[in-house]
């Protein structure tokens, strides 16, 4: 029998970048094929061809043996391949049935094509159930969680009767509870004979789930790993053309008994509903937080930064208290945030790569109000190089650059400037494993240059691998302080989940 | 840049039109004609368009126009103010009514559209009221002004002159300073700017405040061009010529674009499509029709621009569109 999907010399370029080069990829019945690859090898670009929402330069596109022309969304879904992409595509103002369902709502009325709430209502509360989903399909997607709406995006491509499914980086904001959820939601579809492809930068992920990896190095095919092959060390080989020396950089100091901290946090609520908030960072400690979505992370970063109204509680950086009330003011106390969503809060993507990255600091480039160019330029190709951003010039536009480069983008805008208090939400997330270990070893240089480093993650793997210590939040409030001898994951998810901490 | 060439030769051909159309020996008199119109019109859409990058809008310009216009008469005729001092108050009540309008926008929460719609109404209102509808006699009071104003340098009107002034200004701010790129992010992602440590209200008010002013120099302008004011016609449409020239001129409307070059090629170019349709004898009341006309036009070749449509991709969506038809 015929694959169900071929792609055979697939190439396609963009202005200034080859994305794709001959590349070629396979995917039978029911298997799940993972594409790795470090971030702008072309994985996202390539799904994209597959699902016909662009068209390759060259190159040959099989179903079922017969060749085919994808040139529209519609055509690929007809065929039953769908993709859910890398960043969120939800209208943010319809409920979850709606988003579902968009443009396919089931009518009544004949011409007059009224929707027939009921029914859409009770077919999405069936595929939420079994995606383990638990808000109500009346719930406006905007009033969601990242993850939440990362699970309405798949039940959307459920309801479409998919043969070939097509996840970019699915996991990528989802706790481990959640990708466990989804991991089983996925081997019941294989079991159905539904096929998978599967992009993550999580490698622990890809080894549990596929059966076959691809991996693409600079928009070419770089080998197929199949059955015992696939190990996270072969892979990461693969991927950047050679071993990894160490992933989690983390030289830690000697802890400094009576040193003062560089940051305290004094009762700090933001809604009435709290107890407050209470903890230290010392000079040079890099602190996780873990707890599952939506149990108060980011609002307390956001609280910390001046976005959100600190209702009551005090803040004093070494030392001394700061009232903040606008991001300004954060910013001059030393205290940066690199946010959750970077196509929202961290990027203007419609800018330059450059123009994003100097936002942060343009008084500081410019001479009497006047912007001055050339030192602007400086810096962004100086931000570019260390944290290797893949860009064709620092002029491209930040929307056309892979999803991973984004994110760096994002951690150049802010680590051009030293900070006293560094509070990173999520600030891997997307990021392939070469990128992470450097920004790891960032955070380390930071963290020994004496700054207090704040990160949020629901990547345990990153929260264990970092941490001098982790706070544990759950429902608003702080669940536990756990130092790093008694760091582990099932104490985490323990506190995390509401269970009592040990005393 | 590439938006701006394309206008631009849009304008050559434009004022080629007007060339030919009109007599050598009038030549001279007609530049000097759109150049003061160019001059007042300007003015008020190099405001309007600022705020337009920030992604706002004021729909209250041409009232604001009026009630500045008719608080002028005023002061000279009633106070007695001596005319330098009456500018100066006229600019301070224009940045009012502009930091009043950023803050119901920022603080209150309003739409942007809402609120300035209101102004609209109220300014206009206002003026007519100060005025008793009647047309204030500050002609003598203003002669020599007016003489001044109305007069031209290198034959080319002082308006014209005072606006090349107000532009490079503007240039300076909106595409030199930290200012203008703050506008510019703000403009195309609030939250982002937010988050970058930028004071998004202060900016917003800012490009209010700006807006304003210039109408209210807009105002001024127009008193020293006519020597005349009167509350039911002074200003009337100018916000919609203002947005017009800033729109044409490469604005988004979303915010976050536009260049002060574009602004005023913009504006030029109603100016000469208005001269045109004079000279064409065109009936006067076709030229809304005409402006709207062009208008709709630039936009459509705008996104096609943006979206880098080509003539394949037209065609392909109209053998779709064929195809469902045809099951
Ligand atoms: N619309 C576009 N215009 C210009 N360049 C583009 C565009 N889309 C993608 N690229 C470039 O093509 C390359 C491949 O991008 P792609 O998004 O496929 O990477 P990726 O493998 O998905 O990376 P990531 O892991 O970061 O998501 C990148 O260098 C990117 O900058
Ligand atoms: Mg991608």
């Amino acid at each position: 029998m015929a694959s169900l999907l071929r792609a055979v010399n697939i190439s396609k370029a963009f202005p200034g970048v080859q994305a794709l080069a001959d590349v070629n990829l396979h995917v039978e019945r029911g298997e799940v094929v993972a594409v790795v690859g470090e971030n702008g090898a072309g994985k996202s670009t390539l799904m994209k061809i597959l699902a016909g929402v662009t068209t390759a330069d060259s190159g040959m596109l099989e179903v079922d043996g017969r060749p085919v022309a994808l040139r529209s969304v519609t055509e690929a879904e007809h065929l039953g391949i769908v993709l859910i992409h890398q960043e969120l595509n939800l209208a943010g103002n319809l409920d979850i049935a709606g988003n579902i369902f968009l443009g396919r709502e089931p009518t009544w009325g004949g011409v007059l094509g009224l929707i027939d709430h009921s029914r859409m209502h009770d077919d999405a509360a069936h595929i939420t159930g079994r995606l383990g989903l638990l808000a109500s399909p009346y719930a406006v997607v905007d009033t969601l969680s990242i993850g939440q709406q990362q699970l309405v995006e798949i039940a959307r491509a459920l309801s479409l009767q998919s043969r070939l499914l097509i996840l970019d980086e699915p996991t990528s904001s989802l706790t481990e509870s959640e990708t466990a959820l989804l991991f089983r939601v996925l081997s019941e579809l294989t079991e159905q004979g539904i096929s998978i492809l599967y992009i993550s930068h999580r490698l622990k992920e890809v080894e549990i789930i596929a059966d076959r990896v691809v991996v693409l190095r600079d928009g070419k095919n770089a080998g197929d790993l199949v059955g015992d092959e696939i190990m996270h060390h072969a892979i990461v080989q693969r991927m950047v053309g050679r071993e990894l020396k160490q992933f989690f950089q983390r030289h830690r100091p000697e802890a400094i008994a009576g040193v003062h901290p560089v940051v305290s946090v004094r009762g700090v609520r933001w809604s009435e509903q709290q107890k407050g908030i209470d903890f230290t960072i010392a000079p040079g400690e890099i602190v996780g937080m873990a707890g599952l979505m939506g149990s108060g992370r980011t609002e307390l970063a956001e609280t910390l930064f001046g976005v959100r109204r600190m209702v009551s509680g005090a803040v004093a950086i070494d030392g001394v208290t700061i009232p903040i009330r606008t991001p300004a003011d954060a910013i001059n106390a030393g205290i940066f945030l690199i946010p959750e969503d970077r196509r929202v809060q961290g990027l203007i993507l419609v800018d330059t790569v450059k123009d994003n990255i100097s936002l942060t600091q343009l008084s500081s480039l410019s001479r009497f109000g006047i912007v001055q160019g050339s030192q602007e330029d400086e810096l962004a190709q100086a931000m570019c190089q260390q944290f290797n951003v893949r860009t064709p010039s620092t002029s491209q536009t930040v929307a056309n650059l892979s999803g991973g480069n984004q994110q760096k983008v994002v951690l150049a805008k802010w680590l051009s400037r030293t900070p006293r208090l560094l509070i990173m939400d999520e600030p891997t997330r997307g990021i392939d494993v070469g990128a992470k270990s450097e920004i790891y070893a960032l955070m380390d240089d930071l963290a020994e240059k004496g700054a207090a480093i704040l990160m949020i993650s629901s990547d345990l793997e990153e929260i264990l691998g970092m941490s001098d210590r982790v706070l544990v939040m759950h429902d608003g409030d702080l669940a536990g302080q756990l130092r790093r001898n008694e760091l582990s994951e099932q104490v985490i998810m323990h506190l995390a989940t509401g269970g009592a901490a040990k005393t | 840049m590439k938006k701006v060439l394309g206008i631009f030769a849009f304008l050559c051909l434009l004022y080629l039109l007007i060339l030919i159309a009109t007599d050598p020996e009038a030549w001279g008199s007609n530049n000097f004609n759109l150049s003061k119109r160019i001059g007042v019109y300007g003015i008020s859409c190099l405001g309007v368009g600022l705020l337009i990058v920030t992604g706002g809008v004021d729909l209250s310009i041409g009232s604001v126009i009026c009630f500045c216009a008719a608080t002028f008469c005023w002061l000279v005729l009633d106070c007695k103010l001596p005319i330098p001092l009456a500018i100066f108050a006229i600019l301070l009540l224009g940045a009012g009514i502009g930091a009043l309008n950023g803050v119901l926008v920022t603080y209150v929460g309003l739409q942007a559209f809402v609120v300035t719609l209101c102004g609209l109404f109220a300014y206009r209102g206002a003026a007519r009221w100060m005025t008793n509808d009647d047309i204030p006699r500050i002609a003598p009071a203003v002669a020599s002004w007016s003489a001044f104003c109305n007069d031209s340098f290198l034959g080319v009107s002082v308006f014209a002159w005072m606006l090349l002034g107000f532009f490079a200004m503007a240039t300076v701010f909106l595409h030199f300073t930290i200012h203008g790129r703050y506008f510019f992010a703000i403009g195309n992602n609030e939250r982002a700017a937010h988050y970058s440590g930028i004071n998004v209200n202060f900016y917003k008010i800012l490009a209010y405040v700006l807006c304003s002013l210039f109408a209210a120099i807009g105002a001024l302008m127009e008193v020293f061009w006519i020597s005349s004011v009167q509350a039911s016609s002074t200003g009337n449409f100018m916000e919609l010529y203002a947005i017009a020239g800033a729109v044409l001129g490469g604005c988004s409307l979303r915010g976050g674009d536009g260049t002060t070059t574009g602004m005023i090629i913009g504006t030029a170019i109603l100016c000469l499509l208005r001269n045109l349709i004079q000279m064409a004898e065109i009936k006067d009341y076709l030229e809304p029709v005409v402006i709207g006309g062009a208008l709709l036009l630039c936009a459509i070749l705008d996104e096609m621009l943006r979206r880098g449509i080509s003539w394949s991709d037209i065609s392909l969506f109209l053998r779709q569109l064929f195809r469902k038809q045809t099951p």
